[in-house]
């Protein structure tokens, strides 16, 4: 059982019987009061979003969910195809269902499909990505401030913020905690 | 590493904003003469309060508000005190919440908490001379007179329910944080005022009305800023009150507190005062913008 320490966006428990996924989550205390737990809560099988407060000294169970390790093979008109590398069976996920997470999938990744009884319906992606720099404005000379950034694009479609030192056709790698910018990678 | 820290980096605007911020602070509080003073942040134990938990250090613990230190010095007749000090609370940690945060409190001696409310105009002149401040794309006017609106009034406007029946229900606090609150203080601050007695620990209850305390917190834009009471000076009430939220820290689980003995036996000396806590990295979200308190900070705890 999870209680109200534990939540944190990204959590899968079980929520009037069905899998739910924290997507936002704040904690929250009113001046001198209770403390709060703000939760987004998105439904794993409709995909319907709702928001709830939890106060602490409540629990929760967590989702009953299980992880097949398989691999991503490409994308069609049916979806997002993955296939399960013992059994060859294959399955897919709409674009819907994987929302953000379809801007860090690569040809051939390795990720973790969640299965609810037979029925697939996300994915758990590695922590961190590497991905191309596909479009960005150049690094102009002269600007030494480290903290300085501008907007991204990546192979993928993604765009995010980045330090301004970083050009066209680098490799950064991405935190699909966050989808923030990690570090510049070496090819 | 092979990069600079691009995020901290990328702070200093608002770290640089804050420290000028600090300075203002400084400067309005001793030109109105404040006495600028500095207190332990580590002691024997804090004012027990049901719904705040210290942070141990070693058999003490570090202090969760400079509160009873200051109103030491009130009693001793320091009439007119200021603090900008660290403050810690364990396990709050959210958008608006760090376990370690910076506090302002002053206090004012022969005052009442409405007097707190023209300080607080004052400051916030002080700190954004134009008069404005925009956040998340809308204009706040804080031009004051700001709007004063009892805790009553607030239920009675924003919820289906009253503030008694919320009580009653234990549904006071959600009502405040998820109905109230968000819309508070948008077009101009707002000071929350006359709180139910039973959550005011340390408050004087209004004159004609013991239902009520004479506490109020400030709104801006959705977000809470500083909390003031006018200050229970009975010790025996007080004595009774800590006992009350001691019960409840116990019933939760928490460690017990000793009583704070010197504090109860000097408030008989303490003149009718007003104190005011605002918490100064929220200040700092406000005046810069930032949706995050993580934004106004070098260091979240994370990080370290």
């Amino acid at each position: 059982m999870y209680n109200c320490s534990d939540l944190k966006k990204g959590l899968k428990l079980m929520v009037d019987g069905e899998p739910h996924v924290i997507v936002a989550f704040d904690f929250t205390k009113p001046g001198k009061g209770q403390a709060l737990y703000k939760c987004k809560l998105r439904n794993m099988i409709t995909g319907s979003l709702f928001d709830r407060t939890y106060r602490s000294g409540e629990s929760f169970e967590p989702a009953s969910l299980e992880d097949r390790d398989m691999q991503y093979l490409y994308q069609d008109e049916s979806g997002y195809v993955f296939m399960d590398q013992k059994s060859y069976e294959q399955v897919h996920l709409s674009e819907e269902t994987l929302g953000d997470d379809k801007y860090f999938l690569i040809d051939n990744m390795d990720v973790k499909v969640l299965m609810f009884g037979e029925r697939a319906i996300g994915i758990t992606l590695p922590n961190f990505v590497n991905l191309k720099v596909t479009q960005t404005d150049p690094w102009v000379k002269g600007d030494t401030a480290a903290g300085n950034n501008k907007p991204a694009t990546v192979e993928t479609g993604y765009t995010l913020q980045v330090p301004s030192f970083v050009e066209e056709g680098d490799l950064i790698q991405i935190d699909t905690r966050t989808g923030a910018y990690n570090t510049r990678v070496k090819e | 590493m092979a990069e600079p820290n691009w995020r901290l980096a990328g702070k200093r605007d608002r770290l640089m904003e804050r420290a000028r911020i600090l300075h203002r602070i400084r400067a309005f509080f001793m030109d109105r003469d404040f006495l600028e003073v500095e207190t332990p942040h580590r002691v024997p134990g804090n004012a027990p309060e049901a719904y705040i938990a210290p942070v141990p250090s070693g058999d003490w613990f570090l202090h969760t508000s400079p509160e009873l230190s200051m109103k030491r010095l009130l009693a001793a007749d320091y009439p007119r005190l200021f603090q900008i000090c660290r403050c810690w609370r364990a396990a709050e940690r959210g958008n608006r919440h760090l376990p370690e945060f910076t506090m302002l409190e002053w206090y004012r001696a022969q005052a009442a908490y409405q007097i707190l409310m023209d300080e607080c105009e004052a400051l916030f002149c002080a700190l954004a001379p134009q008069g404005r401040i925009r956040r998340q794309g809308r204009d706040i006017d804080l031009g004051p007179p700001w709007e004063r609106l009892s805790v009553a009034e607030a239920f009675t406007r924003y919820t289906d329910t009253t503030a008694r029946q919320a009580l009653a229900e234990n549904r006071f606090d959600e009502l405040i944080a998820c109905e109230i609150e968000p819309r508070l203080g948008w077009d101009k601050p707002c000071f929350l005022t006359d709180y139910p007695a039973e959550l005011a620990a340390l408050a004087r209850k209004k004159p004609g009305n013991p239902e009520v305390a004479e506490r109020f917190e400030l709104y801006i834009a959705g977000l809470e800023l500083a909390n003031a009471f006018s200050e229970l000076t009975a010790p025996e009430e007080q004595r009774a009150r800590f006992a009350r939220e001691e019960a409840q820290r116990l019933q939760a689980g928490q460690a017990p507190y000793p009583v704070p003995e010197k504090f109860l036996a000097e408030l008989a000396h303490m003149p009718p005062a007003a104190g005011i806590a605002l918490g100064v990295d929220r200040l700092v979200m406000l005046l810069t913008d930032a949706a995050t308190i993580d934004e106004v900070v070098a260091f979240t705890p994370e990080e370290l």
